[in-house]
């Protein structure tokens, strides 16, 4: 993605020099080896610290609401899923178009960095990405691995991999994916019977330990008070117990239901490398099913759980 | 070992509704062990956690002076849920309370002193303490004079009241009573914000005198410069900080301003020693 | 000092001898790479495990712990009284418990066994443990331990500390409680000890090679308010998300939270691990947050650990360098970058 970035740079530096924006948010590279970090760059000579690759996963619709001047606007780089989050956030009057300047990254996915840091006994010492080629060293081993190979699980199934909304575009646009089975998933643990797929989200939350590192990555979750916060009424335990850690996530789910992206933001940032993704995609699947709905594609429609429509397809309206 | 987390069982003995809008209530509690209520030896200024089983604890300034003995006082300000269900709680309801917790205005330092104690609302409950304490047959002596500066929006909303006019009669003691507004046309003492009547009524400073000062953030805010042109320095002006606690012994650790933690290391300050911390309260 | 050998044969053998006295902890392989955790009677420790994600603060400090407990029935005598519930302080062992964590604990300790107080859950968990750490042969990209008055080979806080030297361990005894565990076991053919200890500095400095160091001479001097003010904390917290994954996995972070639940007649009283990148943990009742800003919160961390901590106590910073906060940080806040800026910072 080195010519992308190039781009980004230049752009961003043009924005800068001519005080069309008065940030650009974007990310920069980590301090350790498969990690970036969001960054605010302010100054043109800064704009070398942007960089993009494959350890970008996090969505950086989720930092523009903080940062939005009184005046003016800011940049953003976004690949397809943050643009998305971007149109939700439109939608949902957290910004304005006219407060963004988007710069769109055409994406070819995100690794997965549990699944590249289980090829080794030993830590990763570097990392090194080379269009789809990755070389991982650790002390004991050199490794070149295919991305595609190590892809996020939502990125393998990303069908919007292009930004829906940009002002300018970083690169060529990229081949969208098509599916057979887009939510084989969702599907298998919809198959399970009742008692083993109780088990399975126990399983799954097993370790959670209520950082909500989860609900703090993602866009959507941006009540100034979260339920879980809740004094009074106190809606949810604060312990370790099963039911209060399940009923988070149960309802965390049904509030992100219609608006979730997939973007994947939630199990990147989980330190306990839980898949949570299982509960949003379940709703994901319902609201294309029974809405035909896909979450951040148009900024003109409402939301389905956000309107009111004579020919739902669903009886219990009628 | 010792569990400083286990409160002391005590029985309501008395709730009394401390103002017009009945969003204070006092708390009388008597110790259900007597041995108890000598391990609660405390100074006026420290502070303890009310503690409602299976609703939790609050930290709660000791409004009972050391010198009233078999019982301790509390008076409280609904606002959330533990506030809320005590509120609701009725004489004979067994609780339990948790203390002496924190330090206490400096007693020690203040003997031979002129002292002069400003307070607004209902951050006025470690003052009565004080003030009780100081008044004391075996203590007056060992202050000099006493200034008191209180202020409330309404006549009504002042707490204890019927002690207030007392000690108005009094001559050991000066009273600076006050209300933002009233329409009653009895009123006889002042009316105006608290700084103001600092400023015009409070006695100027001297190597000798020293300020005790409680109350919302706002009034603080402007009792301060009132006493500076009074000529009050930093380490004559005493404060207490409210910040939000749990275990109020220093173990939590959410109630720190820089170093030093509310909880236990004060919530006594002085303004020279807030003055060096980050103004975290 | 004594030296033992342990043949890695006999190792599990030892282990299992000594489950008659002691409940085992150790790390274990979970979907999430390694945690401490309580041994089940047929599990074994996974002694060459990496850096745990998780610290072993849990094994005296656990996330959710019952305090006191009370019956509302007021038919009951002691209605409404809350007592102490029992806890269970038989001796246990932790296992492979790495330098960097046992130095954790003992400035844990500083919090929780102090002259005004001593917390009985703590301190009471603390005198049933025993400690046998295990040296680290291979520090990982985020160790920086040696710079925080530890190291891979640091005793402080352990009974015994160990070194892996493939076929054997070879384990230095430190403490009368490291004697008993190893008799216990069964462990006891004794090893040379200027060889032995010769052995230890070899492995220690061939570690401490690995290790990135980082900067802390300057921090005392520095005055609390001029860092405080300081103008890059906007530039650190930019990347936060709150998210208190940092505090949660680090072996030095102490804060808790108290929370009362009621289960039909019986109240408890519990505490949890809470956080300062929490906006609830210092909001008031009145609605006003003295910490109510990202930043605010974010400062308070670093501040806390590399400035008041510093100062309070005079026990170097508050943290030993494991490098967990940096591994799990979704958004690569590393505290040893943000060190060095406190380090160098020089106020106007
Ligand atoms: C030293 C000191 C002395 C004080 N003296 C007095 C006094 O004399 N009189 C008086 O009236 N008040 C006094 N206060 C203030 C008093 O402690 C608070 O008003 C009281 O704690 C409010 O408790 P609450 O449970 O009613 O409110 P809460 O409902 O606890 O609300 C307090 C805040 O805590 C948070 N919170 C509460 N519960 C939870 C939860 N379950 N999870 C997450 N967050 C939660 C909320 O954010 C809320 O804003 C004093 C405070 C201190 C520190
Ligand atoms: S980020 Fe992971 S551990 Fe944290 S609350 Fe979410 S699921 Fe639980
Ligand atoms: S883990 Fe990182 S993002 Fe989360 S609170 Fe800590 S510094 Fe912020
Ligand atoms: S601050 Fe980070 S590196 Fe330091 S002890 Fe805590 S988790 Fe480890
Ligand atoms: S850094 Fe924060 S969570 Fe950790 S001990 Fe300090 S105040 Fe507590
Ligand atoms: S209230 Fe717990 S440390 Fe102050």
């Amino acid at each position: 993605m080195d010519t992308c970035i190039e781009k980004i740079r230049t752009i961003c530096a043009d924005l800068l020099a001519k005080g069309k924006v008065q940030k650009v948010i974007g990310f920069a590279e980590g301090s350790i080896p498969m990690a970036s970090r969001p960054i605010a760059v302010t100054s043109k000579e800064d704009v070398a610290k942007l960089v993009f690759n494959a350890t970008c996963g996090l969505n950086l619709a989720n930092y523009v609401s903080d940062v939005l001047p009184k005046e003016g606007k800011i940049a953003v780089t976004a690949k397809g899923c943050d643009s998305r989050n971007l149109v939700t956030h439109m939608v949902e009057n957290q910004v304005s178009r006219d407060q963004l300047y988007i710069i769109g990254v055409p994406c070819t996915g995100m690794v997965d960095k549990r699944k590249i840091a289980a090829l080794f006994e030993d830590e990763i010492t570097d990392f090194i990405e080379d269009g789809d080629t990755l070389t991982i060293v650790s002390p004991q081993k050199k490794e070149k691995v295919s991305k595609k190979d190590v892809l996020r699980h939502n990125c393998r199934v990303c069908t919007h991999r292009n930004p829906v909304v940009f002002d300018v575009m970083a690169a060529e646009p990229v081949e969208e994916q098509s599916l057979d089975q887009p939510f084989a998933d969702v599907d298998h643990i919809a198959a399970m019977d009742p008692a083993a797929r109780w088990a399975h989200f126990q399983e799954l939350t097993k370790n959670c330990i209520r950082c909500y590192a989860c609900r703090n990555a993602c866009p959507l979750c941006y009540c100034p008070t979260c339920f879980v916060d809740e004094s009074s009424p106190q809606w949810v335990g604060k312990g370790q117990d099963k039911t209060d850690i399940n009923t988070f996530h149960f309802l965390r789910a049904f509030h992100c239901a219609g608006r979730c992206t997939d973007c994947g933001a939630c199990v990147e940032a989980c330190p306990m490398g839980i898949n949570v993704r299982d509960f949003t995609r379940k709703l994901n699947k319902d609201a294309l099913e029974l809405f035909g709905w896909e979450a951040g594609l148009d900024m003109e429609k409402r939301p389905p759980l956000d309107v009111y429509s004579p020919d739902d397809p669903n009886d219990f309206i009628k | 070992m010792e569990n400083p987390y286990v409160p002391y069982p005590v029985r309501i003995d008395d709730i009394e509704v401390a103002t017009e809008d009945k969003s204070l209530k006092t708390f009388t509690f008597v110790f259900q062990n007597p041995a108890d209520e000598e391990k609660f030896a405390y100074k006026a200024g420290q502070f303890a956690e009310l503690s409602i089983p299976g609703v939790g604890e609050i930290p709660i300034g000791i409004a009972s002076s050391p010198v009233e003995k078999g019982f301790v006082k509390f008076t409280v300000f609904r606002t959330g849920m533990v506030t809320t269900h005590l509120h609701n709680m009725k004489k004979g309801d067994i609780m339990g309370i948790r203390g002496p917790l924190g330090n206490w205005y400096p007693w020690e330092k203040l003997e031979n002193k002129n002292v002069v104690i400003i307070g607004g609302g209902f951050a006025f409950t470690t003052l009565r303490s004080s003030i009780v304490y100081m008044l004391d047959p075996a203590n007056r002596s060992r202050f000099k004079n006493i200034d008191v500066v209180y202020g409330a929006r309404s006549p009504g909303m002042l707490l204890y009241r019927e002690e207030l006019f007392d000690w108005e009669k009094r001559d050991d003691i000066n009273m600076h009573i006050t209300v933002d507004g009233t329409d009653d046309p009895e009123w006889q003492y002042h009316t105006g914000f608290v700084p103001q009547v600092v400023e015009k009524n409070a006695p100027p400073a001297d190597e000798d005198t020293y300020a005790i000062v409680c109350g919302p953030p706002i009034m603080i805010k402007f009792t301060q410069p009132a006493l500076t042109k009074l000529g009050y320095q930093e380490h004559q002006i005493i404060m207490s900080l409210e910040n939000r606690m749990k275990c109020g012994i220093g173990m939590c650790g959410r109630c720190n301003i820089g170093k030093e933690l509310v909880c236990k290391d004060g919530p006594v300050f002085t303004l020279e020693q807030i003055n060096q911390t980050p103004k975290e309260y | 000092m004594n030296f033992i050998t342990i043949d890695k044969k006999d190792w599990t053998t030892g282990i299992d001898k000594s489950r008659e006295t002691y409940q085992v902890f150790g790390p274990v392989q979970d979907e999430n790479g390694c945690q401490i955790k309580p041994l089940a009677p047929d599990v074994h420790p996974l002694m060459d495990a990496g850096v745990t994600v998780m610290s072993p603060k849990s094994v005296l400090f656990p996330q959710t712990q019952k305090m006191l407990t009370a019956t509302l029935d007021a038919s009951i005598e002691d209605h409404h009284v809350m007592k102490p519930v029992k806890k269970d302080d038989t001796p246990r062992v932790v296992l492979g418990i790495r330098p960097y964590d046992a130095r954790a604990i003992l400035l844990v300790k500083l919090n929780f066994d102090n002259p005004d107080y001593q917390d009985p859950y703590w301190c009471e968990a603390y005198a049933a443990t025993t400690f046998v750490g295990l040296g680290v042969n291979h520090p990982g990209p985020c160790d920086f331990s040696t710079s925080t008055g530890c190291g891979p080979f640091s005793e402080e806080g352990l009974d015994v500390l160990m070194a892996d030297l493939d076929d054997r361990y070879l384990a230095k005894i430190l403490t009368e409680k490291g004697e008993t565990w190893a008799g216990a076991c069964g462990f006891d053919t004794r090893a040379d000890a200027a060889e032995s200890q010769s052995l230890f500095d070899i492995l220690r400095k061939e570690a401490e090679k690995n290790i990135t160091s980082v900067d802390t001479d300057q921090l005392s001097e520095k005055s609390i308010l001029d860092l405080y003010e300081a103008p890059f904390w906007d530039d650190v917290a930019f990347s936060c998300i709150n998210c208190g994954t940092c505090t949660f996995v680090c072996p030095t972070c102490w804060c808790f939270d108290i929370q009362d639940e009621t289960k039909h007649k019986t109240a408890v009283r519990f505490r949890n691990w809470d956080t300062c990148m929490s906006p609830l943990f210092t909001h008031h009742a009145s609605g006003h947050n003295p910490r109510g800003s990202k930043v605010q919160r974010v400062r308070q961390r670093f501040m806390h650990k590399l400035k008041y901590f510093v100062d309070k106590y005079d026990q170097g910073i508050m943290c030993v360098g494991c490098g967990r906060c940096v591994a799990s940080c979704p958004v690569n806040i590393d505290i040893r970058e943000v060190c060095t800026i406190m380090n160098n910072y020089e106020s106007k």
